[in-house]
């Protein structure tokens, strides 16, 4: 035990002198407690230490292997998009005051994390329309279970209808976690690319603890979830809303329309989509269910001479006080990405992020007409947000490779989760500018010729 | 700047902006054709509108109101608060690894998918199980998948048992966790040696059994040594034993939970593998398994084939998936990072002197505080304030004292079972100076309270704000700006 490791600070002359005040002679005394026939014998068989500068060139070789959407134009969306993140929001995150504290258990010296996180709160409550927010959820998927199991909590009901135009891992992971408390999960059918709204009115019943859509949807079409709230309380159900916070910057926030529950991920705003995570689920809620929030929650309050402060508060829901009553298991959450998107939506504010919603719009517009005037069929019926699915001459599996090889990451294959084997669902950022619009879809036309 | 105190609505002007997009260069969208009104947005969100300088001194001025591991001393325990190589920070954010999409066909990720083939095998050695999946994001959801793969076993043996057992000194999460996942929780009284009592667990375990979830070294920092037998024990009445590894830090290239007997683990790499807690998150949390729980592991599962990877989703026994994705692997990369940095050799000379400091340092303590139990300690040890709290001074106020010192005191009142509970922590990448230091420091605590309490009673005295009053904000919940309520 030799301080050859840059992270480990002890001296041989360090080690002694511990060991001395110990009075023992050496660390393996202690270890003297753990029974020998469970100790291993040997190191533990994984690759030996690399000097940083060795280690460097392995992991860029090892990043290298991968084509990233610097290189190549990307029209993948299904969840993860590529936006542009502005400097300044990797520059703030990686203040280490934030990135190496931990959750805020002493306000004192974690004012900085707990005014940052109260005002994420407030423009995830401004964005959705909803009263509270918690401080984040590990990401949209499992926000959205934690929002069905909420309501089956709250209803004391045993059933919740989710629409099959929700994200297919949202519908799988809600699938496991139900699982759980075993309550059931029933699919409201498609008409085209919408939820179909008969079939999901028959589906409803007095047992349905909530319904469950998505908006913009899996397909990127608007739902009405005006129309689907009317459904879910006629029935006395929760509504909840699994929304792209993007896309509120042009569209009515779900609180408006009567949700009761809206999660989401905060990906598009500001945080990397790096392979599918670290992403930040968001989670917001109406009033009366503040009390069954899962996570932590930051609240405003003064010291003793009345100045603002803010701590961890209503902590009486969570599992360090309420162990197995707590209304959620979840401990750490997403923290530091809730802060990267709070950053990204200061430096977009209020004009930014509608120009951007409206540029990923027009965007996606533009590329549906052009699609469509080479030939192509647009699946969407509904007026979509920034993606749409096109219907290609054979199976989307097919032509992948000779996108990549094009130059092109192409769209999401519908095959597995919709049945749709000749189906794309393309996605248009901002990013992508006209001209990789009009190439790409050429480039299509080609290889499915 | 320390004084700073505005919220960033509060330093909102109309008209500013801290970002610049470019120009459509595609045709305008009349959004009022193309949506019915109701469903267009009529009132703007009250997003702040200020310059990109002014973000940023905000943002910095917040940043100093806040204390990491970079700052200071940290020893909170059961947290593992140890330094966060930077290094790690510049290879997760590698274009490579952060502009890479979930769902790009695996011929254009290779390099990722390798990295998470060759992680979960090295997590399977570190541990000793036969199989990881790296996707639960964080401990609590490993805890919550591991006790689905408990679930999901006894089914398939056609057993129904409903009753997970907690010791009285495990984390919060593992009752939570047994809720969530469907299971009533028993709790299992510690003995006066702070460990699981044998005898008494016997009492407790019967054909209702599904598991027993074990911290070991457990919270108060001391081995199971009874392990053997208590998996014995388990295993007997037909339970699995699940190990929680908030507390992995003390064993690596020691022992092994598989050596141990467990046969569900999950790992907290952002305690024992270096990544950065993120002021709460994002953290990691693999889950391990022995053989006969492979078949029901979460899907998709990274898989290797004459040295090309890829991801499968077609296992019918598995509980199916529980996180987007595959986890969160921005992290998953830091861990890597740190694992190749560190090697076997490293990974067990961090626990041998985690071991060493955390002994060291309660040695130094312990003529001035409660010392509850007489075991050596691992990673990790607890103090009770029993003794100060018969002065009139808490265990809280002792924290809020050593705040006046720069430092983040330890994990207070918790285990449950230690009156005035401290919990420290050092880490193995402290100094000695920095050990000696903060023991200095508590001392002088110690004498303060005999000598003049006051002083602790009204700490901290040097913090950018005084203790918050935590009663109001939960009675009167503010949990978001309005401008109605600006206060100055």
């Amino acid at each position: 035990m030799t301080s050859t490791f840059r992270y480990l600070p002890d001296t041989t002359e360090d080690q002694k002198d511990m060991l001395a005040f110990l009075n023992v002679s050496s660390v393996d005394d202690l270890f003297s407690d753990v029974p020998e026939s469970i100790r291993l014998d040997g190191e533990l068989a994984i690759p030996n230490a690399l000097p940083e500068p060795v280690l460097w060139k392995q992991m860029q070789k090892m990043a290298g292997k991968n084509v990233n959407a610097g290189e190549l134009p990307l029209f993948l969306g299904a969840g993860t998009y590529d936006h542009y993140i502005p400097s300044v929001v990797n520059h703030m995150i990686s203040r280490s005051e934030f990135y190496t504290a931990y959750t805020p258990y002493q306000p004192e010296i974690s004012q900085g994390e707990l005014q940052a996180i109260f005002e994420f709160q407030t423009m995830v409550c401004e964005l959705t329309g909803m009263d509270v927010a918690n401080s984040s959820m590990y990401d949209g998927f499992t926000a959205l279970a934690e929002a069905a199991s909420l309501a089956v909590a709250h209803t004391k009901r045993s059933k919740v209808v989710v629409s099959k135009a929700v994200h297919p891992e949202s519908r799988a992971i809600l699938t496991t976690v139900a699982a759980g408390p075993g309550y059931a999960v029933e699919e409201a059918k498609l008409t085209a690319d919408i939820t179909d709204l008969d079939s999901l009115k028959d589906q409803i019943d007095d047992d349905t603890a909530a319904v469950i859509v998505q908006y913009p949807n899996f397909f990127g079409s608007i739902e009405d979830v005006k129309e689907i709230n009317a459904l879910a309380k006629a029935h006395g159900a929760l509504l909840i809303v699994s929304s792209n916070p993007l896309s509120l910057g042009l569209l009515q926030p779900p609180g408006r329309l009567g949700a009761d529950i809206v999660v989401g991920d905060m990906q598009p705003l500001g945080i990397p989509m790096a392979f599918g995570g670290p992403h930040c689920g968001y989670f917001a809620v109406t009033k009366p269910l503040m009390r069954k929030v899962p996570g932590r929650i930051v609240g405003q309050t003064t010291d003793a001479d009345g100045k603002r402060g803010f701590v961890l508060t209503l902590q009486a829901r969570e599992q360090h006080i309420r162990r197995d009553k707590a209304t959620s298991n979840i401990c750490s959450n997403q923290a530091l990405n809730a802060l990267a998107s709070a950053v990204c939506m200061t430096a977009l504010g209020k004009t930014g992020l509608r120009y951007m919603a409206r540029l990923n719009m027009e965007k996606a517009d533009y590329a549906a007409k052009a699609f469509t005037q080479k030939g192509f069929s647009v699946m969407n019926e509904s007026p979509f947000f920034n993606e749409f699915a096109v219907e290609l001459p054979c199976a989307v599996a097919d032509i992948q490779e000779q996108l990549i090889e094009k130059g092109f990451i192409g769209g999401f294959d519908l095959r597995v989760d919709y049945g749709k084997p000749n189906h794309m669902l393309v996605a248009v950022t901002e990013q992508r500018t006209r001209e990789e619009i009009d190439q790409f879809i050429d480039v299509l036309e080609a290889v499915t010729a | 700047m320390m004084n700073y105190n505005d919220l960033i609505f509060e330093i909102s002007r109309p008209g500013r902006i801290g970002c610049s997009l470019p120009e459509s260069d595609v045709p305008a969208v009349d959004v009022s054709k193309k949506l019915p009104a109701h469903l267009i947005r009529d009132e703007e969100p009250e997003l702040p509108e200020v310059s990109e300088l002014q973000l940023v001194r905000h943002y910095t001025a917040l940043s100093n109101k806040n204390h990491g591991v970079d700052n200071g001393f940290y020893p909170l325990g059961s947290c593992t608060m140890k330094y966060n190589p930077k290094i790690n920070e510049d290879v997760a954010r590698l274009d490579g690894f952060s502009r890479i999409h979930p769902y790009q066909p695996a011929s254009t990720v290779q390099g990722a998918l390798g990295l998470l083939h060759e992680l979960q095998e090295d997590l399977a050695v570190i541990t000793g199980m036969d199989a990881v999946t790296l996707q639960p994001s964080a401990g609590a959801q490993g805890e919550w998948t591991g006790l689905m793969l408990v679930k999901a076993y006894l089914e398939q043996k056609g057993e129904k048992r409903t009753t997970v057992l907690v010791p009285d000194s495990a984390h919060g999460t593992n009752p939570a966790s047994a809720t969530v996942a469907g299971f009533r929780t028993v709790t299992v009284p510690s003995n006066e040696q702070g460990l699981v009592d044998v005898d008494e667990l016997k009492k407790h375990v019967n054909e209702d059994t599904a598991a027993l979830m074990l911290t070991n070294p457990n919270t108060l920092g001391l081995f199971e040594k009874d392990i053997v037998e208590i998996a014995k024990v388990i295993h007997e009445a037909g339970g699995l034993l699940y190990y929680d590894g908030a507390n992995a830090n003390a064993i690596l290239g020691k022992t092994t939970p598989g050596k141990m007997g467990f046969d569900i683990v999950h790992l907290n790499l952002h305690k024992t593998f270096t990544t950065p807690h993120g002021g709460g998150g994002p953290g990691a949390g693999p889950v391990g398994v022995n053989k006969k729980l492979i078949p029901f592991l979460p899907v998709p599962r990274v898989v290797e084939k004459n040295d090309h990877y890829a991801l499968n989703v077609d296992e019918p026994l598995s509980i199916g998936r529980v996180k987007g994705y595959y986890g969160n692997f921005g992290i998953l990369v830091r861990a890597y990072t740190y694992i190749r940095t560190m090697g076997p050799d490293g990974l067990r000379q961090v626990s041998e002197s985690a071991v060493l400091h955390a002994n060291y340092l309660r040695k130094k303590l312990e003529p001035y505080f409660v010392s509850p139990y007489e075991q050596v300690s691992k990673h990790e040890f607890v103090l009770s304030g029993s003794k100060q709290k018969k002065l009139g001074v808490r265990t809280l106020d002792m924290a809020k004292r050593l705040l006046d010192f720069g430092y983040h005191p330890p994990t207070i009142y918790f285990p449950l079972n230690v009156e005035e509970c401290l919990m420290i922590e050092p880490t193995e990448t402290e100094s000695k100076e920095t050990l000696d230091a903060f023991a200095d420091v508590m001392i002088q605590i110690a004498r303060e309270v005999e000598e003049n309490p006051d002083i602790v009673l009204n700490a901290p005295h040097t913090t950018v704000i005084g203790r918050l009053d935590e009663v109001k904000a939960a009675r009167k919940p503010v949990v978001r700006y309005e401008k109605e309520t600006i206060q100055t």
